[in-house]
C-alpha cells in the first residue's frame, strides 16, 4: 500500500502523487510515515520534509509553519509558503 | 457646416471615444476574472486540508479553545469590511459599504461598541470623507491578494480578540465582503469569523472508537494553538480572493453597460445629425428656388 501525499500551499497545491515514505520534523522531533501508520495531526518545525515516491527520486519540501496530518493513509503536508526545495 | 450639425458631431465624437475606453476596461477584466477565479480555485485545497485538520483536533479530542469560545458578554465587536482599490465596478464597494453600515447599526442597537478594519483604498476614503475612524487599513492589494496579506489582517484581528474588550479589544468579529456567487452575481456577504463556528465536523465522528487511537504532537492543545490562527487566516485569504474576483466581474458588467449605453447615445446622436443635416439642405434649397422665383417674376 503506498501513502496518497498532497503538499499545498495557500495558494496552489504544490506536489501529489503516491509515495512510500514521508519524513519530516515536527516540535518534538523527527517522524517517518509508512504506510499503515496511525492517525497523526503533528505541528511542523524549522526544516525539509522529504518524501519518497513510488517511482522517481526522492523530494524536499520547504515547509516551514506548516502542519502534517495522517489519516488512512492520507498524507497532508499543508503550509503557507510550502514549496519543493 | 450648420452649428447644430457641429454640435452634434462633436457629441458623436465623444461617445466613441468613451466606447472605445470602456470596450477596453470591458475586455480587461474579462481577462482577469478568469485568472482570479484560477486563484480561488487553486487556495482551496489549502482551505479544505486546514479545515480537515480542525475537525480532526474538534472531534478527536475534548479541546476547548479560547477561539471557539462564546463569550458571556459581548461588549465591542469589529467589522472587517473589504473592498477594491479602484472604482468603476457599478455597486460593488457601496453595496459592501452599505451592509456593513447596517451591520454596524444592528450591533449598536444591541448595545455593543463597533470598530472597523478597513481593507481596501474605497474604504478608506469612504471613512476618510465622513470623519469615522478604523482601527487599520490595508491598501493596494486587492487586485492580487497574497496569503501575507491574510495572514497580516488575521494576526491583527486575532490580536485584537484574544484581547477582548475589557483590554480594549473586542469580543466577535465579522467580515463583510463580496461573494462571487456567477459571472452576473455578487453577493455582499457577511459572516462572523471569531468566536469560531466549525461547520464541517469530520464524517465518522461519533465513532468513539477513534478517539485514543488520533495522535497529536504536541499535545491537542497546543495544535489548536497553532492551528486555529491558520484557519482564521484561510477564511480571510478565502474572502480576500472571492472579493478580488467579484471586483473583476462587477468591472465587467460595469463596463458592459457603459459600452451599451455609449452605442445608444451614439444611435441617437446621429439620427438627430441627419436629420440637422437634411433640414440645413431642405433650408438651402427653399432659399434657391425663392431667389429663382424672385429673379423670374422680376422680368
Amino acid at each position: 500500500m503506498a501513502l496518497a501525499v498532497s503538499i499545498v500551499s495557500a495558494e496552489a497545491e504544490v506536489w501529489s502523487g503516491d509515495a512510500s515514505q514521508v519524513s519530516a520534523r515536527t516540535v518534538e522531533g523527527e517522524i517517518g510515515i509508512l504506510s499503515g501508520h496511525e492517525p497523526v495531526l503533528a505541528v511542523l518545525a524549522e526544516g525539509q520534509v522529504r518524501v519518497t515516491p513510488i517511482d522517481g527520486a526522492p523530494i524536499a519540501v520547504d515547509a516551514a509553519d506548516g502542519f502534517l496530518s495522517v489519516d488512512h493513509d492520507r498524507v497532508e503536508i499543508v503550509a503557507r509558503h510550502a514549496q519543493l526545495a | 457646416m450648420g452649428a447644430q450639425l457641429r454640435v452634434y458631431t462633436q457629441k458623436i465624437k465623444s461617445a466613441q471615444t468613451t466606447k472605445k475606453i470602456t470596450k477596453a476596461m470591458e475586455l480587461i477584466a474579462a481577462s482577469r476574472i478568469q485568472k482570479a477565479l484560477a486563484r480561488v480555485e487553486a487556495s482551496s485545497p489549502y482551505a479544505r486540508a486546514i479545515t480537515r485538520a480542525v475537525s480532526a483536533v474538534a472531534t478527536y479530542s475534548n479541546e476547548v479553545h479560547d477561539l471557539t469560545l462564546e463569550r458571556d458578554e459581548i461588549r465591542r465587536s469589529a467589522i472587517v469590511v473589504l473592498t477594491s482599490d479602484r472604482g468603476l465596478a457599478g455597486a460593488f464597494n457601496s453595496q459592501i459599504l452599505r451592509e456593513a453600515g447596517e451591520l454596524r447599526a444592528q450591533l449598536e442597537a444591541q448595545g455593543k461598541e463597533v470598530e472597523h478594519y478597513l481593507v481596501g483604498r474605497k474604504a478608506v476614503q469612504y471613512f476618510q470623507f465622513r470623519r469615522r475612524a478604523a482601527v487599520r487599513d490595508w491598501t493596494g492589494e486587492t487586485d492580487v491578494p497574497t496569503a501575507d496579506l491574510a495572514k497580516e489582517i488575521a494576526d491583527a484581528v486575532i490580536e485584537s480578540y484574544v484581547k477582548g474588550s475589557a483590554d480594549g479589544g473586542v469580543d466577535e468579529i465579522h467580515v463583510v465582503y463580496n461573494r462571487f456567487v456567477s459571472m452576473m452575481t455578487q453577493e455582499p456577504q457577511t459572516v462572523r469569523l471569531l468566536p469560531l463556528e466549525i461547520v464541517d465536523a469530520a464524517d465518522d465522528a461519533t465513532d468513539g472508537e477513534h478517539f485514543p487511537l488520533y495522535e497529536f504532537e504536541p499535545e491537542p492543545g497546543r495544535v489548536l494553538d497553532a492551528l486555529l490562527p491558520v484557519y482564521v487566516e484561510s477564511r480571510i485569504f478565502n474572502a480576500l480572493l472571492q472579493s478580488a474576483a467579484s471586483k473583476q466581474a462587477a468591472t465587467q458588467k460595469a463596463m458592459k453597460s457603459a459600452s451599451d449605453n455609449a452605442d445608444t447615445l451614439i444611435t441617437d446622436y446621429t439620427r438627430l445629425r441627419n436629420n440637422a443635416r437634411q433640414a440645413e439642405i431642405t433650408q438651402q434649397i427653399s432659399e434657391i428656388v425663392g431667389g429663382a422665383d424672385a429673379l423670374g417674376s422680376a422680368k
